[in-house]
């Protein structure tokens, strides 16, 4: 299979298998009118199967986000057809507007506007803890669910 | 001879939201001087005149409404505020955050209450004076834990190692979370968690503070079995307005009940304290025994509230002392 390769952009890299959805979907990559591209079970020499997504004409993406979706990712920053930068994915210290605290007591569920905020507290077991309530979410798998 | 006495100066301007916030050695200059107004009440009549404390308890509370408003009042400041929500506009829909930032431009100082966890940091973020966190939920209730260290420090005659136990709600009580994070910072501190499986300790107070910090700790379910061993006993309720299920609350609320047979196998020099109001976790019984200091300290509560509020307003007292004469 040949897929085109890009020339300003970025290439998410190295996403475990079967991620490559979900980032489509988290990205809002949808309904864009600039080129796409998903590739699922690709291979790789490092992990086996890989999925990968590559994205014309963006540069601008959460990396937040990304790291906290799938923590062994890589993030390539093309410029004029050559790599521009390289980064390598972790898990965030501090994750803004992307988790929900599900503590019923918690404030964030009745005070309008304020930035669910939640901050990692054991990096091995995908640990984080909610900045008002100290409420603690463990992402389960690799993904945003707790 | 007449000397001013300064308050902490390190401390005004700041907020007690959560037990951290005040570092080993500032609770216990905070200690010192509660003992000193604890030794001369009438010295601190005028510190605090033309000062106004807003007193914001979006959730029903008698004791620690009470206790902060008399230790205002017998500072000589004044008091302003509402004892329930919907006295407040967050009834007709208005945001904490809207509150209290409104409230600010009139007193000097803030003492909220709120049901939410959590609620007093987002006031914290809103206002541009003290505000101290009279309980958000089941999460802190700071000034309480000062009331117990301070009843600690002026009680608990015992040097070296001591053994607390913490008794009844563990999940839901405010209380026991607060004391359990700042006394843990104490060495030489052992902790017997005794509750039934449903209200155990939460996993970030047990696991991230007290196994982080090595604090020797251990969960039982039997008072009676572990009484013997203990120098202080800090007795808790099982809180009704936590529960959403009341057949829970109606099968778990009777599960530790003190009285004067289980105080007969505690030390000599046993310390009993409640953050109250009790329901019939403790026999009125148990009242008369020299050992339940409950009521003394909701005292020394006052006497702490009074330090607290001089520290975080920068107030200075004049004071005679013996000593400098």
């Amino acid at each position: 299979m040949i897929v085109d390769s890009i020339n300003n952009g970025i290439v998410i890299d190295h996403l475990t298998k079967g991620k490559g959805l979900e980032v489509l979907s988290l990205l809002k990559l949808g309904n864009v009118d600039y080129p796409v591209a998903l590739i699922m079970n690709a291979h790789s020499n490092k992990y086996g199967k890989k999925d990968l997504v590559k994205i014309e004409n963006m540069m601008d993406v959460d990396l937040t986000v990304l790291g906290l979706l799938d923590p062994r990712a890589t993030v390539v920053y093309i410029r004029q057809g050559t790599v521009a930068e390289k980064k390598n994915l972790c898990l965030p210290e501090k994750v803004i507007g992307a988790i929900q605290c599900k503590n019923p007591r918690c404030i964030t569920t009745v005070e309008k506007d304020i930035p669910q905020t939640f901050l990692l507290v054991d990096r091995k077991n995908r640990c984080y803890r909610c900045e008002y309530c100290d409420d603690l979410k463990i992402l389960k798998g690799d993904g945003l669910d707790g | 001879m007449k000397m001013k006495e300064k308050a902490h100066m390190d401390l005004k301007g700041r907020s007690l939201i959560e037990p951290a916030d005040l570092n080993l050695k500032e609770m216990e200059e905070l200690f010192v001087l509660a003992d000193r107004i604890r030794k001369n009440p009438q010295g601190s009549g005028e510190v605090a005149k033309g000062y106004l404390m807003a007193t914001l308890f979006f959730e029903p509370s008698t004791r620690t409404r009470l206790s902060f408003e008399a230790a205002m009042l017998r500072l000589g400041g004044q008091v302003i505020g509402f004892s329930e929500q919907g006295s407040s506009s967050v009834a007709k829909g208005e945001t904490l955050g809207d509150t209290v930032r409104t409230v600010s431009c009139y007193a000097d100082i803030v003492v909220m209450r709120h049901p939410k966890e959590g609620s007093a940091k987002v006031a914290w973020q809103e206002l541009q004076i003290p505000l101290i966190n009279g309980g958000d939920g089941g999460h802190h209730h700071p000034t309480q834990t000062l009331t117990d260290l301070y009843t600690i420090h002026c009680e608990v005659k015992k040097k070296g190692r001591l053994i607390l136990g913490v008794c009844g709600d563990l999940k839901f009580g405010r209380t026991v979370h607060s004391l359990l994070k700042v006394i843990s910072l104490y060495p030489q501190v052992e902790i017997v968690l005794i509750s039934p499986p449903e209200l155990k300790t939460p996993e970030y107070i047990t696991k991230h503070i007290l196994e982080a910090r090595g604090v020797p700790y251990r969960e039982v379910e039997s008072l009676e079995e572990n009484l013997p061993q203990l120098d202080i006993l800090y007795m808790t309720r099982v809180q009704r307005e936590r529960f959403f299920n009341e057949a829970d609350y109606l099968r778990l609320k009777d599960s530790y009940i003190l009285n004067r047979e289980k105080m007969s196998k505690g030390k000599k020099e046993l310390v009993v304290l409640h953050p109250l109001p009790r329901v019939n976790e403790i026999a009125k019984e148990v009242d008369l025994d020299p050992r339940a200091l409950y009521f003394k300290q909701a005292k020394y509560g006052m006497y702490i509230r009074m330090a607290l509020i001089m520290a975080l307003l920068g107030l200075e007292r004049k004071e005679e002392h013996d000593d400098c004469r």
